[in-house]
């Protein structure tokens, strides 16, 4: 396939169907595989669609610099889309993120600052608001609670679902953002209003949830429950072993909080058999295993790897 | 009946710094009040105006309490019922 430039071929991603992960011929299981976008991960979407609205809307001119608090992912789309078109970026990332999403930013010239690990992405968002308040002439998109990050999934992952499989009964993804699952969901509730729509929540260590009082927490201002239903927490363990259940039964390598995914998305496949129905589930593969190599959730047992992750991003 | 509920950090000032208490309950709303008997203080935590309170999330057998019933949410024996705080992802 030919596109005009990197920018172009964000999205249009393969659907593929896992027959060996599959529990039977009548409840299917397929993966879109979001990692073949440019920088490989599904943030490709979004940070584009942000980038590009705000250019539409004036707010982000030759010269400006974008500011971003993020995990990794969406900072890498943006620092790529940024570099093409010209913007300085600035990423407030947790220090408790892999090593390889650290490399990538820099290489596509993001600058970084570190929040502290407790917290996790929390105490990002809030380091990043601060930063805002300093520098008021920066541009920060704010993946949390912007409307182009879900309209990214609306406009492209939904119809792109929809169109290679026209019998989708569910559909199951990670809950961080809120972003792809609201913009998929509002799709779906237009065009095809039984589709069950399923969030798999990464489920951290301790560290990761702070000892900040309980009104601190935070969710998105995208999210909108009724969009959603039904929502799982997969803890660290099941992530893994079912990230390494892709790769040994269907050849694909996946980050860790895909395997998170997948275990919600073989949940709703149990139900689906117990329930004598047929089913065809789409689940979204967020990105490769490459940038989680260093984490240590590939090698010796399932326990060891939930060992290592303790503490960190993993999603 | 016995049902194991995971404390996050933030709670175990209730809880005489346990990581994991036991409670009973048929519903979550009768389980918090069992935990509020053993561990007072704890439900003001949890619940506001009759509700979760918003930055605290529920799961019962990993799933969100919020889509199976709230706080009338069903709960049988050997459940786990684990509490955390909300936390961004992206």
């Amino acid at each position: 396939m030919r596109y005009d430039n990197l920018l172009a071929s964000v999205g249009n991603t393969p659907l593929v169907g896992l027959p060996r992960l599959s529990p039977s011929p009548d409840v299917r299981l397929w993966a879109k595989l979001e990692d073949r976008n440019p920088t490989g991960s599904i943030k490709d979407r979004p940070a584009l669609k942000m980038i590009e609205e705000a250019e539409k809307g004036g707010l982000l001119r030759p010269g400006c610099t974008i500011l971003e608090p993020t995990s990794g992912n969406t900072g890498i789309s943006l620092a790529m889309a940024a570099k093409l078109k010209g913007y300085r970026i600035v990423c407030v990332m947790p220090e408790n993120t892999s090593e390889e999403r650290r490399q990538l930013l820099r290489m596509w010239g993001a600058e970084i600052i570190s929040s502290p690990a407790a917290g996790g992405s929390n105490e990002a968002v809030r380091v990043a608001k601060q930063v805002a308040a300093e520098h008021p002439d920066w541009v920060m998109l704010y993946q949390y609670g912007n409307d182009a990050n879900a309209l990214a999934h609306e406009e492209g992952t939904g119809p792109e679902l929809l169109a290679d499989l026209p019998s989708i009964t569910h559909f199951v993804a990670g809950l961080g953002t809120t972003g792809t699952l609201m913009g998929v969901s509002r799709y779906f509730r237009r065009a095809k209003p039984d589709v069950r729509i399923v969030a798999a929540e990464p489920r951290y260590g301790e560290l990761v949830y702070g000892l900040r009082n309980l009104d601190e927490g935070f969710v998105p201002e995208l999210y909108d429950a009724s969009l959603i239903d039904s929502r799982f927490s997969v803890g660290p363990r099941d992530a893994v072993r079912r990230v390494r259940e892709l790769l040994e039964l269907e050849g694909i390598f996946a980050g860790v909080s895909t395997g998170a995914i997948l275990h919600a998305a073989l949940g709703q496949a149990a139900k689906a058999v117990k329930a004598g129905e047929s089913a065809d589930i789409a689940f979204v593969v967020c990105d490769g295993g490459w940038k989680y190599l260093s984490t240590g959730a590939y090698e010796g047992t399932v326990g060891e790897a939930e060992d290592r992750l303790e503490g960190q991003l993993w999603a | 009946m016995a049902i194991e509920v995971r404390i996050p950090t933030i709670l175990r000032t209730y809880t005489d710094g346990e990581k994991a208490v036991s409670g009973d309950g048929a519903s979550l709303s009768a389980l918090i009040d069992d935990l509020e008997a053993s561990h007072p203080g704890i439900k003001d935590r949890l619940i506001d105006n009759g509700d979760l309170r918003r930055f605290v999330n529920v799961y019962i057998n990993d799933e969100d309490v919020r889509f199976i019933g709230g706080l009338e949410a069903e709960l049988t024996d050997g459940d786990q019922v684990v509490v955390l705080p909300a936390v961004a992802g992206g």
